[in-house]
């Protein structure tokens, strides 16, 4: 008799080691459009392999995915319905591919209405646009703001003056990116204000561009600042055109007017790649004024070192308002500001709480 | 009216990416993928825009008898074979209009369109690249003159940082002992691109989103009118 307990105990040990281990569960996949559930487990690593499978009726379940435990979770997305629930089987198989243990669990899928996950998101968005909102109505209500110089923008008129003495032209160059990318945007709004500046000078431009998006918004734009200036009968069309879409046909193209045109002043304002250093060092040996204004962080250092001014990251964004002078644009550049108090205030918070070993911020942020 | 619809619609665009941002609940969610899609559609089209220009401009110039007018011919001329090439024979995925004969396959090894993009435009375009190296040189030259006390410490920093990833920066300071390693050159190079170089990096990321967030409510809004050609 004692035997056979012996022999019983030695057969099902292995299973009831697995069974004591193992935990599955099944819940809706937060923070989605429904469609989708999350199965997690905990098993023992010694387990070689794992099998999921699905049932709509408790009855007949589909074989979904094999798994390990290490994986711990598994999304299923495929071909779930909302509101209906599911029931899932996980059968941990031994070295011979025998089943030695099943567990279960279901769950129903569901959308969310709010992604929970974007908490810190929505507290910063929330806290930025009310600053920047507060602040541009105190400059429609005439509240003065001060706002620091910055000598790239207000060299634009000298650049203009000098170009228009030489008699050659201004060459601006919006980036490489299309229309989607802010700092496309950006730079073309610098253009609006540059393009009345040439007309106001009688002076000429030349816009080469690499997007055919920004072709048409940068042509109507020189059109429009023409016809602010009072002078739409100077403005070229041609002097918007386009070269290329290919990055290094575009520089090749850029630098071939570079060096035949010589253009008195260069602007590169928009977003920029390796081109970079290969257009500004070309402006550089033709003599021309450089003004440049990017946002990528890794060329930068190449227009700090080829041109005369640099627009740093922010300084691009905040050139049109600047140059505009209105006081609700302006009000707005105090409202960024306002942004980056805060965000110095919560790192200087940060990095105390971590000296004290308090991790509530730091998870806050990181896991969210 | 010209102006009010455009700023109405931007406005209303804008807000609703912002809010689709925080719901994941349809239509909400896949709303920004959807607009992306369209606005690469738009794109799609508006390439032939671009491509109609190219030719203008070009064919201007040339019957104007424009400085340098012969470079304008030979980039209409290389526009038109890739586009003759490219409908007639098609690519190696794409079958053009007229059949490919193996006999010219086997012989050339590519289509004329993947053999001009092989063996001439990708070589043109890794020149253009290449002079990068020589750019790097000559501007380097001009930034790390020290000249002001900052330019003296932006010399520094790149001499340690050129000698750290480089084996001569390991073989200068490599008898240094284990125990003040971080004397070693490899390692100022790493100190310093992890720590200050990675922190500047960072607040100028930083202030940009701040500046993105700035300009995106400002054109929301309908303050900033510039991209629209207004003031």
């Amino acid at each position: 008799m004692k035997a056979y307990i012996l022999l019983i105990i030695l057969i099902f040990f292995p299973f009831t080691l697995y069974a004591q281990n193992i935990t599955f569960t099944a819940a809706d996949n937060p923070n989605d459009d429904g469609g989708a559930i999350i199965l997690k487990w905990i098993a023992p690593a010694s387990i070689p392999e794992m099998i999921i499978s699905r049932s709509i009726d408790k009855k007949e379940y589909i074989e979904i995915a094999r798994v390990t435990p290490l994986l711990k979770t598994y999304i299923d997305d495929e071909n779930i319905e909302d509101g209906q629930e599911y029931y899932y089987k996980l059968s941990a198989l031994n070295a011979d591919g025998e089943i030695i243990q099943s567990f279960t669990a279901s769950a129903i899928a569901k959308a969310q209405w709010f992604n929970t996950d974007k908490i810190p998101l929505l507290i910063i968005t929330i806290l930025l646009g009310s600053a920047i909102i507060y602040f541009i109505f105190s400059a429609r209500k005439g509240k003065r703001l001060y706002i620091r110089k910055i000598s790239g923008l207000d060299t634009i008129e000298e650049a203009v003056g000098r170009a228009t003495e030489m008699g050659k032209p201004l060459l601006f160059v919006p980036g490489i990116m299309d229309l989607d990318d802010m700092q496309t945007i950006a730079g073309l709004n610098i253009l609006g204000h540059l393009a009345e500046k040439v007309a106001q000078y009688d002076s000429t431009i030349h816009v080469p561009v690499c997007r055919s998006m920004v072709l048409s918004t940068a042509k109507e734009i020189v059109k429009e600042a023409y016809i602010r200036a009072g002078r739409p009968d100077a403005f070229n069309p041609d002097s918007v055109f386009y070269l290329t879409d290919d990055q290094f046909g575009y520089v090749a193209g850029v630098d071939g007017i570079i060096m035949r045109e010589k253009p008195a002043a260069n602007f590169y304002l928009g977003a920029f790649y390796a081109e970079s250093l290969i257009l500004a060092e070309t402006g550089f040996e033709s003599g021309a004024i450089q003004i440049a204004g990017t946002a990528m962080p890794t060329q930068i250092p190449f227009f700090v070192a080829a041109c005369d001014y640099t627009l740093i990251g922010e300084e691009l964004f905040a050139a049109s308002a600047y140059l505009s002078k209105e006081p609700t644009q302006l009000g707005s550049l105090k409202g960024q500001d306002v942004g980056k108090a805060i965000i110095i205030i919560t790192l200087l918070v940060g990095i105390v709480l971590e000296i004290f070993g308090i991790h509530f911020l730091k998870d806050f942020l990181t896991t969210h | 009216m010209r102006r009010q619809i455009p700023l109405l619609i931007t406005f209303f665009v804008g807000t609703l990416i912002i809010v689709s941002e925080f719901i994941p609940h349809k239509p909400f969610g896949n709303l920004s993928t959807s607009l992306e899609g369209w606005f690469l559609i738009i794109s799609g089209f508006a390439i032939i825009l671009g491509q109609l220009n190219l030719f203008k401009v070009n064919i201007v110039k040339i019957s104007r008898k424009a400085p340098n007018w012969p470079y304008y011919v030979i980039a209409l001329v290389s526009f038109s074979v890739m586009v003759i090439c490219g409908i007639l024979w098609g690519t190696q995925q794409q079958p053009g209009l007229i059949p490919y004969s193996d006999k010219m396959l086997n012989f050339f090894g590519y289509k004329p369109f993947d053999y001009i993009f092989k063996y001439i435009f990708e070589n043109l375009s890794a020149t253009m690249f290449s002079l990068l190296a020589f750019f790097m040189a000559s501007a380097s030259y001009r930034a790390f003159r020290a000249r002001s006390p900052e330019s003296t410490l932006l010399l520094v920093a790149a001499v340690l940082v050129m000698l750290g990833r480089t084996t001569i920066g390991s073989t200068l300071t490599g008898w240094i002992p284990d125990s003040l390693g971080f004397l070693h050159l490899p390692n100022i190079a790493s100190f310093i691109m992890k720590y200050p170089n990675t922190a500047g990096q960072r607040a100028i990321l930083i202030c940009a989103g701040l500046g993105v967030i700035g300009s995106s409510l400002r054109i929301i809004l309908g303050i900033e009118r510039t991209y629209l050609g207004g003031k």
